[in-house]
């Protein structure tokens, strides 16, 4: 029972040695045929974008989010650019994998993050990403308490997101400026050289105000880079809010009586203006706490109720927020 | 001799595809991974010493590649192994545990007999490999200074 070596190859001798080889090595019957097409083949578009799912995550989109056509616009762009790519790739065109990693700038509760999923799909659709799931993550996820603890923080929820897309959200917190002290630079340079060596399996999304984005960008030039779409999500309009308020509603399966609605755009205009507004995220707050005031109104009531006293939203539940006295808060 | 502990290890060794597969498989079914590494493979060696932490909430195996090829870049004559540990409830073990290394050279076991009174024999495995100082195993010298075990990386 000595030193043997019964000739089979080992992972150190054999697999470790000559691993970039190895990769490639086991399925060698796949290689040849399908990569490259002759050059006068033709390529039926519409198959490509219809196998990838490209008009089922745009339209989704469409249907689903009310607004920001300047951001549609954009992942249109993009899908099309990933489109022609793969198409380019088949034919042996080389291009080089686009950088993907993105800059989301706007106003809170403008749909940031709910667009940043439907990227992960897109690209997962077309390829690029394995799985496209979405990892957020803000500061205190990424920025340790003491020295040697941001690395491995960062690096774990790096890990976490590998194949997917990583949503660093109010991403210039990372950057304390006039703090030498502060981790958060160290995180971002681990996120910067993630960005670099993982190019090919992770996508980041930076999110922030736009202003704190741009100083942010000009304190770490590396970043601004790295980073080739900017985003700017625009504000909701009062129509759309209202739009986006009768949605969240039916999904509830609620529904606003018409006095409701005169009042509910009412609100909307003034909420708008008031301070702490967060676009869609205020939205939904505002029809929790009118749904908690119709619960209270129906108990208070008392006597037999129907279906429809129970699914309609009345004026006096909205009306009863703070918003119309004047306070921020309803 | 060579080795052959844990799943998969009267196979030949599995490529990194394979180990990749592997590991998205212990994924998909809600194992965390961990990466360990050894140098006395004895049977009942059964606690190894600990790559970094185990990974926990991954959705892809491209994470515990990269601790997997960390580790066998820092001990390139170790035996390395990844453990998946089923945590859920009436199951809490590790459900899939496969070598990913195997040092290049694997001198193998012997066995002792031992004779005590009334001509009774004891048995014992003695590794060959145990008999140099931990970390100067396997051919490998120890480096100038103790090897990482993946605590802290940058």
């Amino acid at each position: 029972m000595a030193a043997t070596d019964n000739g089979r190859v080992s992972f150190a001798t054999g697999g470790r040695a000559s691993r970039p080889a190895v990769a490639s090595a086991p399925e060698p019957e796949e290689e040849p045929a399908d990569t490259t097409l002759a050059p006068d083949a033709v390529v039926d578009l519409d198959a490509v974008r219809s196998d990838a799912g490209v008009d089922d995550v745009l339209d989704g989109l469409d249907r689903e989010l009310v607004g920001l056509a300047p951001v549609k616009e954009r992942l249109r762009e993009l899908a099309a650019l990933l489109v022609v790519d793969r198409i380019r790739e088949r034919f042996g065109v080389s291009t080089d994998r686009p950088t993907l990693h993105m800059c989301f700038t706007g106003n809170p509760g403008t749909g940031k993050t709910t667009v940043a999923q439907r990227i992960g799909d897109l690209l997962k659709g077309l390829g690029y990403l394995r799985r496209g799931h979405l990892v957020t993550a803000t500061r205190d996820d990424l920025v340790g308490q003491y020295v040697g603890h941001t690395a491995p923080k960062t690096k774990e929820i790096v890990g976490k997101a590998r194949g997917g897309v990583l949503f660093v959200d109010e991403a210039y917190y990372l950057h304390r400026p006039g703090n030498e002290r502060d981790y958060g630079g160290e995180a971002i340079e681990i996120l910067l050289q993630a960005m670099e060596e993982n190019r090919d399996d992770l996508v980041v999304v930076l999110a922030g105000y736009s202003d704190r984005m741009a100083t942010f960008f000009e304190a770490n030039p590396g970043m601004q880079s790295r980073i080739a779409h900017h985003v700017d999500f625009p504000d909701f309009s009062a129509d759309e809010l209202v739009t986006i308020a009768e949605g969240m509603v039916a999904e509830q399966g609620l529904g606003f009586s018409a006095e409701a609605h005169t009042a509910l755009r009412e609100y909307l205009a003034l909420r708008r203006e008031q301070e702490w507004f967060a676009g869609a995220r205020s939205v939904r707050n505002a029809l929790d706490r009118a749904r908690m005031r119709q619960a209270r109104r129906l108990s208070e009531g008392g006597g037999s109720l129907g279906l429809a006293d129970i699914t309609t939203l009345e004026a006096a539940d909205l009306r009863a927020s703070r918003v119309f006295a004047g306070g921020h808060r309803s | 001799m060579r080795i052959t502990q844990g799943t998969f290890s009267f196979l030949p060794d599995l490529t990194d595809d394979e180990i990749t597969a592997q590991i998205a498989y212990a994924l998909e079914h809600g194992w965390p991974c961990s990466v360990e590494f050894t140098d006395d493979p004895h049977p009942r060696n059964t606690y190894w010493e600990m790559w970094g932490l185990p990974l926990f909430d991954l959705a892809d195996p491209a994470a515990v590649m990269d601790e997997v090829r960390a580790c066998r870049d820092e001990h390139p004559e170790h035996y390395v192994r990844v453990n998946a540990y089923d945590a859920s409830l009436g199951r809490q073990t590790v459900a899939l545990s496969f070598l990913v290394q195997r040092p290049s050279e694997e001198p193998g076991f012997r066995l002792d007999r031992q004779e005590g009174v009334d001509r009774r024999i004891n048995y014992s495995i003695h590794s060959y490999a145990t008999e140099r100082p931990a970390g100067s195993r396997y051919g490998a010298p120890a480096g100038p200074s103790a090897r990482s075990n993946g605590n802290g990386r940058h």
